[in-house]
């Protein structure tokens, strides 16, 4: 069964580069405020007054140019490259006839080629940019006018319009909602767009507001909005209204805000308050950097260092000219007279040092950035053609959005990826089952023969033909009318908070919460047993073709520290019985004792299950008597209507009645991830990149997908979970982590592993303990703690130092809350922050902000210096993907925002390790390859120049002829050069992916460098030390065999040039790994171009026809018919070339690198022709792709997947029938009598839970963790984020947790159960009675200091759990036994 | 800087979304082609530097270098060359008075001999040149200071020399032709060569003096105005000598039509213009007479100097060479050295290198790879 999330209409391109410039041009004519804005003010239906504040309109601008500017403005902003700016200077220099050693040609050709080229790829981004501005800005909304509602493009709408949204449009701007045609002012929305969240939230207007209902009556509305000014908190909004005299406040629970889209309501109307570029989507959007990549930064420091380096020389040079010109050129002037202007030996010098600055400035040619484009360019076109990366489902290639940053591809460190629609396809699908202790649903072997997809139609006319199951055994089962599992599905489509909505017959629609849910009734549907419709008080079902009616007693609602859900019913024979279904964790002990055997069956199953990656859930039910029903629902009212502590007792009401339960069997849900997500994340992590999920979703969920897609394993050493609300807990649970961290490490290293371990357990332990009971204390305390503590093994390591943090070995994975990464990312934590997750293998940060993902990669960019790339598909993304080196959007997913931000989209998580691996790999070295040899062959070059000074009087006299500078760059070396860089390949593509470890030269930057660099310069100087000496020393003496001598400077210049070239080549031969047809065509054409070029311009037509222009005439066949011109090109390659090859040989043979090890081994095959090669890659590739690695799957750790997504609260609302459609509900009365306290009682709650410590403080971390929101709205999402958290004490909980794991580590006999009791002690609070009692002594001391203290998060449990496992690792280990003595010493 | 925007396809991105609905197959597939080069399969030649390889290249260029080397030493080795520095720094050189009151303004040609023994004949034709050190030909200034249009003949080019040619370009309101630095200084001392027999009687050895130069300076880029025919003195008309010249361009060699004016070969040698301070030029060609007797037979002989060109002011050295040729060209002992050091370094690295391959080879020669 799939349950596919809706898909949004695709979302248009809103979020664009969002370019935060002045707004000039023709649109934006308005002046930029002056002021910034304090607070916004915004009456309804009053333009004129709202004019007066100036706030920005609708429309937004992402376009740079327009016709006029174009030319100025890109040609002001391309000269802003200093290169362009540089050679424009060169020309200038040219043109003054003293310092002009070269024709002016020399630089404006190449100059006007990079500026033309650049010109038109701006022109036309900006046109596609002024396309899609139009698009967003022209799309029509409905505004309220005079009275009247009229058509009006998106950026005519103003702040202050009232504006009508129909159901699935987007919303145009943030608005404040005034009323909508749903009862009581409710409008659901769906914020995938904005935070990637796929479950649809609710808003509500204010009451005053939703009264008014239709336009007529909101034509006179005139309330004012007194509100914070623009800002990116998407889950936060301060407001009051002003209206007849009255004030209302408003939150973020009355916002619309743009990028959302309306979901199953009909229409609704709402204010707009912030507009265009002011609204929170757009803040959220962040900046447009032009991203470079880190070669690029390092070429421009090179640059820079060679900028100087022609400084120097041209001094030497000029200084040179000085002492010549005095010593010499003062003599020499009967023959040599100085020119005009110059008067003396120093001026002549000073126009000598210009002069040699244009001739030496080749060393860094204007070609180099070009060239470094075209081949970038070329790489990204590889990228789009690729086979490999090409999705055929959904029809998409892999596209390379930008051409600068292929080569960063293949440098990649961490990897932040977004878990919805990037790991998991967001889709569940029900896949197996255990009833009454019998398995079904093992239908994902792919070995075995493909079973066939079952066919429910003929069984059941009802059935979602999207659904598949391919165990027919269980349809068999429900066929024979086998009591369990009738009894199982007739729990799934009871239990649940899912609304059905039926068009028309049997056209069945489920709008569940989660997806889970969703996956849950829909199989119930096909195995018959449908859920039809319900009110607040009835479920109607067809079971097996027959309609029943049941009448709904209770809903015992989910929350995340019950996490299970029950419901009562009532069925037509008058039967009460009581259904639960909920994490086994929970479950399994509130089981009946006559339930044990299947109990462990079940929990075997559950543990397959888990084993698979899938997420699990128990289903129970009980018989009620009619008395037990009464008795129980009258405490139930009792604790309803309960003011104080409410949802305490509450809860121990349900407790009560979830007791003695008949365990029915469990379910299992794939949360699907996409195709090949664990292969990709073991290859990447093998190839040393560190993968960090980053979601805005739960805890619980992210961490199952961290399991299931292998980030997270078992043999991991230990998992860390931050989810402190203070800044001192977080400071204390990365300390802890950290220090836990080195000290097992060190135990791994000294080899005396188990029983260290178990040492440095308990001190661990009892070091937790301490600093729980000191609480809130100085952070310095903790350390003292710790040497009291800690007996002998771990020596203290107070503030663990960086180099410590980087030797750490072992494998950790972190896993920090939202709330906490927010105290995490402040300026004093940060570098904590970092060195303790940069230790670990895996990290996952849940609940995350759309900013705060872009600030952790900030973070990461920031303090490792390390190439990040982000992954994501949704809008929410979009910051991320800005911010790290290199962003990447999963298309065809869910809008289209995350890919337009994007450098690279393609459609599968797992293409990335072929666009790392692969394409990033190569392009790096091609890259590498490329700058070594450009900065070598051009040193070659030039520097021949620099000796010639000395024996040129320092004049500035080129060696070559005026067209060899010019074409050398650009003809005669470009194409070999750009062939290697395009095409070079060192290992083939499979073999990248076979040894992951060759990727690692790339990210630890090792084949270009600053060495590197100055290698390559070294040799090029050597070259040309050769170049010129030798045809020097040769020619001096040598004559023609006619006599004439040939040491003229024609034939000089010839003799060396032609070397040079020779000599070039044979270089980029011998770099050159991979000789395609290209490589040879390009090499080869490239000598004779040159041959041909030179023999054209020194030909005696050519100089017939401008006989001042080709002073070369008749030298080249005269010098190339010389033997000893030839002899000498020989000798020069030789000495060149000999040394380099016996470099290279001698690192290849004694330090070979793995490539060349991959390479020879290849070699070595080719020659054995052994086919073997093949099928050994073949098997590796085969293995990886075998069901994601799940056969060899170990017992896994049991992961409860109870609606993960799920949020309480839809209980409730059912049963107040709020979320009915009045047409659909039957009994209309019932909701007007409850539809007043249902608010209240959310009002109460919310307050109920403040703590007196929240103070009037505004906004408390955006802390929305599970466990400790109040169980208040559905919109407990980041969106929705309440703002009164109550902030928590750590110490109770850090206490609680640390007794917790004491408590289980000592009850390991029985791991499940202690998992269980666990659990139980966690929803803790005094008022449970199964609490151990060492728990519930160490939570009541501690308690006893803070208001909040029994309050236990969520995530505290999934700690303990963790802890717990890990330890239990431990104590498998041959060092269990003294520990667990250690332990009870402990305690 | 170059940010693609050569696919457009955002722009209908979510047309093309509904388009796969809705069309029936009859949607374009967008799979990129399986081609060679597109999916960078094309086949290659992929080289590794291995011992098979290299070791074998070392030797083999060792052993075509030294023979090689050998060969251009000995041929080098039979070439005679004679140098005399007739300069007269000395104060006991004949030439010291000349070289001490020689000045551009000189109007009286100032004689001095010189007299040499050659102790071994000289076979075949004997080049004679006159070397200049210390004379930077190749300085920037002097080496544009030329126009090669007015070179070439122009007749425009002729009356208004180009702009390179300052100051060297007008002289008396008149353009100068030809014009610019190289011509001004060209080298006007006059050689003459005499054998002294036994019997002390001085024969003159006859120099010829065409054939000198390059055939594309001679025939392309160096041309009278006005062509062949014309009366040179009136071709020159309207321009001025060179200020350091004595007679005008028309007048080089009277003798000869065709080597007068810009064609002049000792004019075009002379303009063309060496790549080092320190450069020798042709002069003149000894004809071999008789394949019995040697051009210049061993024994005494007499150089006369007419010494016109001052180089003492700059520190400058002239010399008078006479050499004999051989297939490469004059004596060049370098190349030969050089060729046989390079080949035996390759030969000597070809064994050192195969002697660390043999013991420190690390690879082995499976197809395994320790990963």
């Amino acid at each position: 069964m799939t349950v596919l999330k809706d898909m949004p209409d695709k979302w248009f391109p809103l979020v664009l580069p969002l370019q935060r410039k002045k707004q000039k041009g023709l649109i934006g004519a308005k002046a930029k405020k002056s002021r910034t804005e304090e607070e916004r003010r915004v009456r309804a239906n009053d333009r004129e007054y709202n004019e007066k504040f100036q706030y920005a309109s609708n429309c937004i601008m992402t376009s740079k140019y327009n016709i006029i500017t174009f030319l100025p403005v890109n040609l002001f902003e391309q000269f802003q490259e200093v290169a362009n700016t540089y050679f424009l200077f060169l020309l200038i220099l040219q043109l003054i006839p003293q310092i002009s050693s070269l024709s002016w040609f020399t630089t404006i050709v190449p100059l006007a080629l990079v500026l033309s080229i650049t010109a038109v790829k701006d022109a036309t981004d900006d046109y596609f940019r002024h396309k899609s501005d139009n698009q967003v800005n022209n799309r029509q909304s409905q505004v309220l006018i005079r009275g009247s509602i009229q058509n009006e493009k998106w950026m005519n709408v103003r702040v202050g319009d009232i504006i009508k949204l129909e159901n699935n449009q987007f919303v145009a701007a943030d608005l404040l909602l005034l009323s909508s045609t749903e009862p009581h002012g409710l409008c659901y929305i769906e914020t995938a767009e904005l935070d990637g969240e796929t479950n649809m939230k609710v808003r509500q207007s204010v009451s005053v507001t939703s009264e008014l209902g239709d336009p007529n009556n909101f034509a006179s509305f005139d309330g004012e909005v007194v509100c914070e000014p623009p800002n990116n908190k998407l889950d936060r909004f301060c407001g009051t209204l002003y209206w007849r005299d009255k004030k209302y406040t408003l939150t973020n629970q009355n916002m619309l805000l743009r990028g959302c889209v309306l979901r199953n309501t009909e229409a609704c109307y709402g204010l707009v308050i912030f507009a265009g570029p002011d609204t929170k989507l757009m803040q959220n959007s962040g900046r447009t950097k032009f991203k470079r990549t880190s070669i690029d930064r390092l070429m421009n420091t090179l640059v820079l260092w060679i900028f100087g380096f022609l400084v120097c020389m041209g001094v030497i040079l000029a200084v040179g000219n000085a002492v010549w010109e005095r010593e010499v050129g003062s003599l020499f002037q009967s023959y040599l007279p100085w020119d005009p202007p110059v008067d003396n030996f120093l001026f002549s010098a000073f126009l000598s040092f210009w002069s040699y600055v244009i001739i030496l400035n080749t060393v860094v040619p204007i070609s180099l950035y070009v060239s470094v484009e075209v081949i970038r360019l070329g790489h990204s076109y590889f990228i789009n053609w690729d086979q490999h990366m090409f999705c055929s489902q959904c029809n998409t290639a892999a596209e390379a959005r930008t051409t600068t940053l292929n080569e960063e591809l293949g440098q990649v460190e961490y990897v932040f990826s977004d878990k919805t629609g990037t790991l998991t396809q967001n889709i569940m699908s029900f896949n197996k089952c255990s009833i009454n202790g019998q398995t079904y649903g093992e239908g994902t072997d792919p070995l075995g023969p493909q079973q066939k997809r079952l066919d429910f139609t003929p069984f059941n006319p009802l059935a979602d033909p999207d659904f598949c199951f391919y165990d027919d055994t269980l349809l068999e089962s429900v066929k024979v009318g086998d009591s369990h599992t009738q009894e199982f599905f007739r729990l799934l489509s009871l239990c649940h908070t899912v609304m059905s909505e039926e068009k028309s017959e049997g056209e069945l629609l489920y709008k569940a919460q989660s997806p889970d849910e969703g996956a849950l009734v829909t199989a119930a549907r096909n195995f018959g047993f449908v859920f039809r419709s319900r009110t607040p008080g009835t479920i109607t079902t067809t079971e097996m073709g027959r309609t029943v009616t049941y009448t709904l007693l209770a809903i015992l609602d989910f929350n995340n520290i019950r996490k299970r859900m029950s419901v009562i019913v009532r069925n037509p024979e008058g039967r009460i019985r009581l259904y639960c279904k909920g994490a086994d964790t929970v479950l399994l002990e509130r089981l009946n004792p006559c339930n044990q055997e299947l109990m462990n069956i079940t929990s075997d199953h559950l543990n397959e299950y888990a084993a698979d990656g899938l997420r699990t859930l128990a289903l129970a039910y009980r018989d009620l008597s009619e008395d037990d029903w009464e008795s129980w629902s009258e405490s139930h009212r009792c604790a309803d209507k309960a003011t104080n502590c409410r949802e305490d007792r509450l809860a121990a009401a349900y407790e009560e009645i979830e007791q003695d339960m008949m365990l029915l069997g469990a379910t299992a849900i794939e949360d699907k991830l996409q195709e090949g997500v664990p292969e990709t994340i073991a290859v990447l992590s093998l190839a040393n990149i560190k993968i960090w999920v980053l979601t805005g979703d739960k805890q619980e969920t992210a961490v199952n997908i961290g399991y299931s897609c292998k980030m997270l394993t078992d043999d991991m050493t230990e998992v860390f979970i931050i989810s402190g609300h203070t800044v001192q807990s977080v400071r204390q649970e990365l300390r802890r982590a950290r220090e836990r961290m080195i000290e097992l490490s060190r135990t791994r290293d000294g080899g005396k592993e188990e029983g260290m371990e178990g040492l440095g357990e308990a001190c661990f332990m009892r070091y937790g303990f301490r600093e729980g009971q000191q609480g809130d204390g100085t952070t310095g305390g903790g350390d003292g703690g710790k040497q009291l503590g800690c007996p002998p093994p771990p020596p203290p390591a107070p503030p663990p130092p960086s180099n410590l943090m980087d030797s750490i070995s072992g494998e950790f994975a972190l896993i920090i809350n939202g709330h906490s990464l927010a105290h995490a990312l402040e300026a004093d934590m940060e570098t904590e922050f970092v060195s303790t997750a940069c230790a670990c293998k895996a990290v996952i940060c849940c609940r995350v902000t759309p900013l705060q993902k872009a600030q952790v990669v900030e973070l990461i960019k920031k303090h490792k210096k390390a190439v990040t790339l982000a992954i994501g598909d949704g809008a929410n993304d979009v910051s991320m993907i800005k911010s790290a080196h290199i962003g990447v959007g999963i298309s065809g997913q869910e809008g289209i925002q995350a890919v337009l931000s994007s450098d690279y989209s393609f459609s599968q998580f797992r293409f990335l390790q072929r666009l790392l691996l692969v394409h990033g790999r190569w392009s790096y070295l091609r890259m590498c390859r490329f700058l070594c040899y450009f900065f070598y062959k051009n040193f070659a070059f030039t520097m021949v120049h620099f000796w010639f000074g000395f024996f040129c009087g320092f004049s500035a006299q080129t060696v070559y002829d005026q067209y060899f500078i010019t074409l050398y760059n650009i003809v005669y070396t470009s194409l070999p050069v750009l062939a290697m860089g395009i095409f070079d390949q060192d290992v083939p593509d499979q073999r990248s992916l076979e040894y992951p470890k060759l990727y690692e030269p790339g990210q630890l930057n090792l084949l270009f460098n600053k060495r590197e660099f100055f290698i390559c310069i070294a040799q090029g100087i050597y070259t040309s030390v050769v170049l010129f000496f030798v045809p020097c020393a040769v020619l001096s003496d040598a004559t023609q065999s006619t006599g004439v001598p040939l040491a003229d400077y024609q034939t000089f210049s010839v003799t060396t040039a032609t070397a040079l070239v020779i000599v070039v080549s044979v270089q980029i031969a011998l770099d050159t790994g991979f000789w395609t047809v290209i490589n040879h065509v390009f090499v080869w054409g490239s000598l004779g171009c040159f041959f041909a070029i030179m023999i054209a311009l020194h030909s005696q037509t050519l100089f017939r026809i401008f006989p001042n222009q080709f002073h070369f005439v008749g030298s080249a066949q005269s010098t190339l018919l010389q033997p000893v011109v030839w002899l000498t090109i020989a000798l020069a390659t030789a000495i060149c070339i000999v040394p380099v090859l016996a470099f290279r040989f001698l690192k290849v043979d004694l330090k070979p690198q793995l490539s060349d090890t991959v390479r020879y081994t290849q070699l070595v095959r080719q020659k054995k022709r052994k086919p073997v090669s093949r099928s050994v890659a073949g098997a590796w590739r085969g293995a990886g792709s075998v069901s994601e690695g799940r056969l060899g799957a170990r017992g896994g750790s049991r992961r409860s997947g109870y609606a993960f997504a799920h949020q309480e609260g839809f209980g409730e609302l059912i049963t107040s029938g709020k979320n009915m459609r009045l047409s659909s509900l039957a009994l209309a009365t019932f909701a007007s009598r409850h539809s007043s306290s249902w608010i209240d009682t959310l009002r109460r709650k919310k307050y109920t839970h403040t703590p007196p410590s929240a103070s009037g403080e505004c906004s408390p971390a955006p802390s929305t963790l599970s466990g400790s929101v109040p169980p208040l709205s559905n919109s407990s999402s980041v969106l929705g984020g309440s703002q009164d958290t109550p902030i928590e004490e750590e110490t109770g909980t850090a206490t609680a947790h640390k007794s917790q794991t004491v408590l289980t580590s000592s009850a390991q006999t029985t791991p499940a159960l202690a998992s269980d009791s666990e659990s139980a002690t966690h929803q803790g609070s005094p008022q449970v009675p199964c609490a151990g009692a060492l728990t519930t002594t160490a939570v009541r001391t501690n308690g006893g200091d803070s208001p909040g203290g029994w309050t236990i998060t969520l995530s505290t449990v999934q700690e303990a759990l963790f802890g717990w496992r890990a330890r239990a690792a431990a104590c498998n280990s041959p060092g269990s036994a003294s520990f667990a003595k250690d332990n009870n010493q402990t305690e | 800087m170059m940010a693609s925007s050569y696919n457009a396809k955002e722009e209908d991105g979510h047309h093309s979304g509904a388009a796969n609905h809705g069309g029936a197959g009859a949607v374009k597939s967008k799979k990129p082609d399986n081609t060679a080069f597109k999916q960078q399969r094309l086949p290659a030649w992929q080289p590794i530097l291995t011992a098979g390889t290299v070791l074998p290249a070392f030797f083999v260029i060792g052993l075509i270098f030294i023979p090689i080397g050998i060969g251009l030493y000995v041929s080098s080795n039979n070439i005679k060359e004679f140098e005399i520095d007739y300069t007269g720094v000395d104060i006991s050189s004949p030439c010291h008075t000349c070289a001490k009151n020689v000045s551009w303004n000189s109007t009286t040609p100032c004689l001095c001999s010189v007299h040499f023994t050659l102790k071994q004949p000289f076979e075949s034709n004997v080049f004679m040149y006159y070397g200049l050190s210390n004379f930077y030909q190749n300085h920037r200034r002097y080496v544009k200071s030329r126009d090669d249009s007015q070179l070439n003949g122009d007749r425009s080019a002729l009356m208004s020399p180009s702009k390179e040619c300052e100051p060297y370009r007008t002289s008396e309101g008149q353009p100068i032709a030809p014009c610019g630095a190289i011509a001004n200084s060209l080298f006007n001392d006059t050689l003459e060569l005499y054998h002294i027999d036994s019997n002390g009687t001085r024969n003159t050895i006859p120099l010829v003096k065409k054939g000198i130069a390059w055939w594309t300076d001679k025939h392309v880029k160096f041309r009278n105005p006005g062509g062949n025919n014309n009366n040179l003195t009136l071709a020159f008309q309207g321009t001025s000598k060179p200020v350091n010249w004595r007679k005008p361009v028309y007048e080089l060699d009277p003798l000869d039509d065709e080597n007068n004016g810009f064609t002049n070969e000792d004019f075009i040698v002379w303009m063309r213009t060496a790549a080092l301070p320190t450069f020798r030029k042709l002069y003149r060609i000894i004809q071999k007479k008789s394949s019995s007797t040697p051009t210049l037979p061993s024994g005494q002989y007499v150089l006369d100097i007419n010494y016109n060109y001052p180089v003492l002011s700059f520190d400058g050295r002239k010399r008078m060479i006479l050499s004999t040729i051989s297939w490469m060209g004059g004596k060049n002992p370098f190349l030969g050295i050089a060729y046989i050091t390079v080949g035996s370094i390759c030969f000597f690295l070809g064994v050192v290198l195969l002697i660390i391959h043999h013991k420190y080879d690390t690879r082995n020669n499976s197809a395994d790879i320790p990963n």
